[in-house]
């Protein structure tokens, strides 16, 4: 974590340390997971689902936004990842409504599907979290 | 797979996370037991990962595909590890934390590879 102590000596404070590290880790997970996800349906068969497969793509996009940014440091990357984690929250949000009223338009499921219930609801809760963390980081 | 080394890394990924999360309460950073203890889990894993791997060269195939069954196998063995040196960075509760956090990401992978093998 060389970067991230080198963003602190700048900007005097570092997003990704104590309970930001916590957030790091679970973010990272997440664009794994995401990307993944995504990478290995698209090659498979992107023709079955090709909304959802495409749904799970920028999701994993935003998360490895968020994550560099955490990681990163800063006021700009600290107003970056708020913006991420809003979209991110209007996504599952979003996406989870969508698949409850139209179950048709997604033969497969996505990482935000049913409000992220697939994976323990941590795609909406993470979102909030890090909105918490973000905000009282700011001094 | 062979059920039991899946059902024996579950159950110590789910004590490393209690573990860990009770250094958590505690306020206490990972400490040298904790380690040992990451390292056991991981070594159940990477076994998981090699017998995994030899069945597969050996002619059998996952019931939900090999390419997703290879994914989980290696995401597997590498959470517990990478949760491990993001708490060597973090030498606070938090990184207690994010190792438990990780332990529990772990177990709910095992129960995936469980799926996809078609138990």
């Amino acid at each position: 974590m060389s970067e991230s102590t080198d963003a602190q000596a700048k900007s005097g404070f570092d997003l990704g340390q104590g309970p930001g590290r916590l957030l790091v880790w679970l973010y990272g997970v997440f664009t794994v997971a995401a990307a993944s996800r995504s990478v290995v349906q698209m090659i498979l068969d992107f023709g079955r689902a090709p909304l959802a497969y495409a749904l799970s793509a920028a999701a994993a996009v935003v998360y490895a936004f968020i994550t560099y940014s955490l990681v990163r440091g800063g006021e700009s990357a600290r107003k970056a990842a708020l913006v991420c984690c809003a979209a991110e929250l209007a996504g599952v949000l979003t996406v989870g409504t969508w698949t409850l009223v139209a179950p048709s338009a997604f033969p497969d499921a996505t990482v935000w599907s049913d409000y992220g219930m697939g994976y323990l609801f941590i795609p909406v809760i993470l979102p909030v979290t890090a909105m918490i963390w973000l905000r009282r980081s700011e001094r | 797979m062979i059920d039991a080394l899946t059902f024996a890394a579950s159950l110590a990924a789910l004590a490393l996370a209690a573990w860990c999360g009770f250094a958590f309460k505690r306020d206490q950073p990972t400490k040298d037991w904790h380690f040992i203890g990451m390292a056991v889990v991981s070594v159940l894993v990477l076994l998981q990962l090699v017998i995994g791997l030899v069945r597969l060269a050996g002619g059998d195939k996952p019931a939900q595909g090999t390419a997703i069954f290879v994914a989980y196998l290696l995401g597997a063995a590498a959470a517990v590890p990478a949760a491990g040196f993001m708490s060597l960075a973090e030498r606070t509760r938090w990184g207690s934390a994010t190792v438990s956090a990780g332990a529990v990401i772990l177990a709910v992978l095992e129960v995936r590879l469980y799926d996809i093998w078609g138990g």
